[in-house]
């Protein structure tokens, strides 16, 4: 087992949603650590930054892109922080881990890269005055402590991106006031996001540049605390209804035979901005179709359903391969929506082996 | 037809079991000396090669500084400029035992490497406080005794020798906060990105194994391979006499099978058949004579190499296709230059013409003529070489052109010499020895070269390796001035130990360093206090005028030979280490054994610029008689496992024994050559012996008695390699000349002064009498013994 393969799994097994049990023997919760607390009302800019002190946080952006060659594309740019003890050193003995993911998916091809860093070097890391978060070349920079304007650039061998972003609403917060549950035995993690950009900027592949315009969903989230034993994985969906309203949703899946585990939340977002968050179970997500991806059977097509707010939407890639074969793999990709809503957005399945 | 005539070609064999032993045994050993260099030199590769692999290293290029450092925030900035690179810090690390060379990488980044991510057990823990260190089983015992060790993990997947850790253990372990020595260029770049060359002009970009200690162990196996050659190059001297004498020998069954209507062609074809027959099994044996040969010499190999330049090869002897092929190879290609002579002369051969061994000395004069040319025409481009090619490969080339020229001008000299001791017969007999040994020149002249060219490798490699010997003995004995070398455990008992000598009046010379690396490899630099034991004893080559004391001013540096010639420092110049370390150059001072450069400082110069430099080793002065004394009460006094102690006479003799072993190899090759040579000289005679009994018959029938035939022969043999040893003799010293002022300065990075041994050359002279005697017996044997009926057959039938 690769050491990064080790760290990878440490953040990526919890995305958005905390860490898989077991996996690499990380399960446990790790001591001294910060744990995730009710009360903490978040602050800004002091929030943007990061929290060291805590396991493992992240800054996720996610963007639905049309072409000037009228094609659509997605984006996806992270940058994950994991500690193996809290606090921070400066030099090499820094117990902050950095890793940087970019991903760019077509109709038919998606390009991804990968970056590690050491915290203490000033490799990679994230700064508040003005807000910047970068990892090697690639970066998310603010001109000032907000994220209310955005450029974001990265690059991989075989592509590169460069956008400018500009939020048309205020940040949300998710579950009670920044304090989202992830299980029903009580794990949560701080979690904010500022889902509407405008986007615009440059996309380059081997073949040449192409304008692209559109949308980006940003997630900011901290915790420490590994979820239930018995989870093996999870969906994500960030939606972007035409109305103007999205939802953000999760199903956390348990090990169990039939779905009687599986934990569901989310967050209703407005067109003015203003979130609700979901009661646990009322996100309704069930696979409608499986597809080969990277040797595995991966759900491509999604029934989701939210009663309370009359949706009922059927999901489908753009691309039904968006594989990142990063140190520890996964599936992400911008999405489509029909049904009782249209609109686009992006998806994150974990845990398909 | 074919099958009868092979059979009866094959049948010559058979009646001449000792020719045919002659030749494969002269190809054998030729096909095995070449193919033990070959592997040796195949294994050594091979253990670098696995060595770069288990640091996942295979393929990469590295930027290396051109002095100094890379600092930690440029390595940085060019991540952040977009280059995928990982950063290794090494040095070497100081135990109670020696040092051993530390490795601090970045498990983030560096390449996949087998030893910190083995299946199963994350190493997550090499990461956080206190780390975790890596090594090899076989270099755990180096670590003995060594106290507050970080956990040790062992694993079969490093080279040995080498310890592994984090970066961040490395650069405490080093005292390199903030340090990097090289960085990886990863794969996979991302598009877009600006040059390194323009981003970073202060680094050089190397192919990861082409590094210092890379292009100096090539130069010992270059040696190595020259060495082969030139052996392979004297066994075949040998098949060319025999395949000579084998055809020379079957005129009367060549006459006979064409007669009976075997085409010349098809003779050609089934000679050329046999021939190759005899070169496979022959190569064969030659295979199996190289590896046993090599896996003698592996270990010797192992500890120059160690010794010179401090890297292992591990491991044994394997076969590898490629090499096998290569030695069968070498050994049909040489058969086929060997006897291309042969088969130009039988090709030619008059079917009813009887051998005119006068003709075939006329023609030979001309040929003598030709090789003379070509010979000077060998000598000018060698040296001409010397003059437009830099480096080992015109100093190889240079050897090579003195060494075959003067082989090709040796008979033209010889003949000449003959000519004029002719003029001063006095005698019938005596003008007739004259006569027949110039008569018998053409076909011992290759013999004779083989002779010249062992004879003169001998004496040229024998002298260089005496000078080095000796100038090695008189630098130790002025450089190893302390009379005990102590190290301490750690630092708490430096100042207890010091203490305790200044109670005893006894002068302490701490023996500081630290390591950083210059133009791609590590350089030490000493911190020296001020002392008379340096200004006494130190060997110095150049120096300025009070260059110590302004060392010890902290105005100017010492630098080892190795360093100032590879960089062109001297007296006078500026060393840069780094860009704000700057220090003048005011002498050079020899330090042989040691292929790394070396700088000597002012203690307090080296503490100001190195935050950590450990002090752990001392050198005491006092009367040599109180030695043993102070060692004893020394070892009462402390407790015996803390402190090591060694005495100048045991490290002098250690040093010594490192050196004898070094040239293990050098002695061993050159004997084989001498043999080689000498086996040269006695096919070369068998051949001869037949050819000659229609020209012995006459002197015979004269009234020289047999027995006095057979010593005239002995003597012949005796004359003609004393005159090719005294010819050797200035071809030798040239050769030394060239190894001691070009391929050393090349291979080592140092001169050394040239000394003459008059006692080992009558030592070798009397070897070559040995040889010629030898081989001159068993003609001569055959020659009293012969039955005068078979004298007189000569007269009866003319072949």
């Amino acid at each position: 087992m690769n050491v990064r393969l080790v760290i990878a799994g440490m953040i990526i097994c919890l995305p958005h949603m905390g860490s898989a049990q077991g996996f690499a023997g990380l399960g446990t919760q790790a001591e001294g650590f910060a744990i995730p607390d009710r009360n903490t009302t978040l602050e800004f800019p002091s929030d943007h930054g990061a929290h060291p002190d805590f396991r493992i946080e992240w800054w996720y952006l996610t963007a639905n892109l049309n072409g000037s060659d009228g094609r659509e594309y997605g984006v996806q740019w992270t940058l994950f922080r994991t500690a193996l003890d809290p606090g921070d050193d400066a030099g090499w003995s820094s117990p902050q881990i950095w890793l940087g993911h970019a991903g760019l998916t077509t109709a038919d091809a998606i390009y991804f890269d990968e970056r590690w860093a050491r915290g203490g070097i000033g490799q990679a890391g994230v700064s508040i005055q003005p807000f910047t978060a970068w990892i090697d070349n690639w970066a998310m920079a603010s001109p000032d402590q907000t994220l209310q304007n955005l450029t974001v650039t990265a690059s991989g061998e075989y592509f590169a991106y460069d956008l400018a972003m500009t939020a048309r609403g205020p940040l949300v917060r998710h579950g009670d006031n920044g304090y989202s549950v992830k299980s029903a035995s009580g794990q949560a993690s701080h979690y904010y996001s500022q889902p509407r950009y405008v986007v615009t900027g440059t996309l380059t592949l081997a073949d040449g540049s192409v304008a692209v315009t559109g949308q980006g969903w940003l997630d900011r989230e901290w915790s420490s605390q590994p979820l239930a034993e018995d989870q093996s994985g999870w969906d994500w969906f960030s939606l972007s209804f035409d109305s103007g309203s999205k939802l953000m949703g999760f199903i956390l899946r348990s090990d169990s035979e039939d779905s009687s585990g599986d934990y569901s939340s989310g967050t209703w977002i407005d067109a003015d901005g203003s979130a609700t968050p979901l009661a646990p179970g009322t996100f309704q997500a069930v696979p409608l179709d499986y597809s080969i991806v990277a040797g595995r059977s991966v759900p491509v097509k999604w029934q989701v359903n939210l009663p309370e707010h009359a949706v009922s939407v059927i999901i489908q890639p753009i691309n039904q391969q968006s594989w990142m074969g990063t140190s520890v793999p996964y599936w992400e990709g911008p999405v489509t929506i029909s049904g009782s809503h249209t609109g686009r957005g992006y998806l994150e399945m974990t845990g398909y082996e | 037809m074919r099958g009868a005539a092979f059979g009866a070609l094959l049948s010559h064999w058979s009646r001449h079991p000792l020719q045919l032993l002659t030749l494969v045994a002269g190809l054998a050993l030729a096909t095995g000396l070449w193919s033990a260099v070959q592997a040796i030199n195949g294994e050594a590769r091979a253990s670098y090669a696995r060595a770069s692999a288990q640091l996942g290293l295979t393929g990469m290029d590295m930027l290396i500084p051109k002095n100094g450092n890379i600092s930690v925030a440029r390595y940085v900035e060019l991540r952040r400029a977009g280059w995928k690179l990982a950063p290794v810090l090494e040095g070497r690390w100081l135990l109670r035992n020696g040092s051993v060379k530390l490795i601090g990488i970045d498990p983030l980044n560096h390449p996949a490497l087998p030893a910190i991510s083995p299946t199963g057990s994350p190493q997550l823990d090499a990461l956080r406080s206190p780390g975790r260190i890596f090594l090899h089983p076989s270099t755990e015992s180096q670590l003995d005794g060594h106290p507050d060790l970080p956990p040790v993990i062992l694993t079969e997947t490093l080279p040995t020798g080498i310890v592994l850790s984090d970066i961040s253990l490395a650069e405490s372990i080093l005292g390199l906060h903030g340090q990097i020595t090289r960085l990886i260029i990863l794969p996979d770049q991302p598009m877009g990105l600006k040059p390194l060359a323009d981003l970073a002009p202060e680094l050089l970009r190397r192919a990861a194994i082409d590094t210092q200690t890379g292009r100096l162990t090539d130069s010992f196996h270059l040696n190595l391979t020259a060495f082969g050659l030139l052996s392979f190059a004297v066994g075949l001297f040998i098949v060319q006499g025999t395949v000579g004498l084998g055809i020379e020998q079957r005129r009367n069954l060549f006459r006979t099978l064409r007669a009976m209507g075997v085409s010349l062609r098809l003779l050609t074809g089934l000679l050329l058949g046999e021939l190759m027959f005899i070169a496979l099994v022959a190569g064969c044996l030659g295979l199996i004579l190289g590896y046993l040969v090599a896996g003698a010499l592996l270990p010797d190999v192992s500890a120059t190499l160690n010794g010179l330049y401090g890297e292992t090869v591990e491991g044994g002897i394997t076969l590898r296709l490629s090499w096998i092929l290569s030695g069968l190879g070498m050994a049909i290609f040489g058969t086929l230059i060997a006897s291309a002579q042969a088969f130009a002369n039988f090709y030619r051969m008059p079917l009813l013409l009887a051998p005119g061994v006068q003709a075939r000395s006329l023609d030979a004069r001309s040929s003598q003529q030709v090789m003379a040319i070509v010979g000077c025409g060998l000598i000018v481009t060698g040296s001409l070489a010397i003059l437009l090619i830099d480096g080992l490969v015109g100093g190889f080339a240079l050897l090579a052109g003195v060494m075959l020229g003067s082989a090709l001008l040796l008979p033209l000299l010889l003949s000449a010499i003959l000519a004029a001791g002719a003029r001063t017969a006095r005698s019938a007999l005596s003008e007739w020895i004259w006569a027949d040994m110039r008569a018998q020149l053409p076909g011992i002249s290759l013999a004779m070269m083989a002779l010249l060219l062992a004879l003169a490798t001998n004496i040229g490699v024998g002298t260089m390796t005496s000078s080095f010997r000796l100038t090695f003995v008189g630098w130790m004995n002025q450089r190893l001035s302390a009379e005990i070398y102590a190290t301490v455990k750690d630092e708490q008992q430096t100042g207890e130990f010091t203490g305790w000598l200044a109670d005893r009046d006894i002068t302490t010379l701490p023996i500081r360093w630290a390591e950083i690396p210059y133009d791609g490899s590590p350089i030490r630099i000493y911190g020296v206090v001020d002392h008379d034991t340096y200004r006494e004893n130190w060997p110095i080559l150049q120096a300025q005028p009070a260059a110590w004391d302004r060392v010890f001013d902290g105005g100017g540096a010492m630098i080892n030979e190795q360093l100032a010639r590879r960089q062109n420092l001297w007296p006078g110049n500026i060393l840069t280490l780094s860009q704000d370390w700057q220090i003048p150059v005011t002498g050079v001072y020899s330090d042989y054994g040691n292929p790394h450069g070396q700088v000597m400082i002012s203690l307090p110069a080296l503490l100001q610029q190195v935050s950590h430099v450990p002090n752990r080793q001392f050198g005491l002065r006092l009367p040599p008689k109180d030695a043993a004394d102070l060692m004893k009460e020394i070892r009462q006094s402390f407790d015996s496992a803390s402190i090591s102690l060694i005495d100048q006479a045991d490290i002098k003799a250690r040093s010594l024994a490192v050196f004898d072993r070094t040239f293990v190899v050098t002695g061993a090759l050159n004997l084989l050559t001498l043999g080689v040579a000498g086996f040269a000289i006695l096919t070369s005679l068998l051949t001869l012996w037949t050819m000659r009994l229609p020209q012995l018959a006459p002197i015979w029938a004269l009234g020289v008695s047999r027995r006095q035939l057979a010593w005239l022969e002995v003597l012949r043999s005796l004359a003609l390699a004393s005159l090719t040893a005294v010819l050797a003799l200035p071809l030798g010293l040239v050769l030394a000349w060239v190894l001691l002022s070009v391929i050393n300065v090349e291979a080592f990075g140092w001169k050394l002064p040239m000394y003459v041994f008059p006692m080992d050359w009558l030592r070798l002279l009397g070897l070559a009498l040995i040889a010629a005697t030898a081989a001159a017996a068993v003609p001569a044997i055959k020659l009293a013994r012969i039955k005068p009926a078979d004298l007189l057959k000569v007269f009866a039938h003319e072949r």
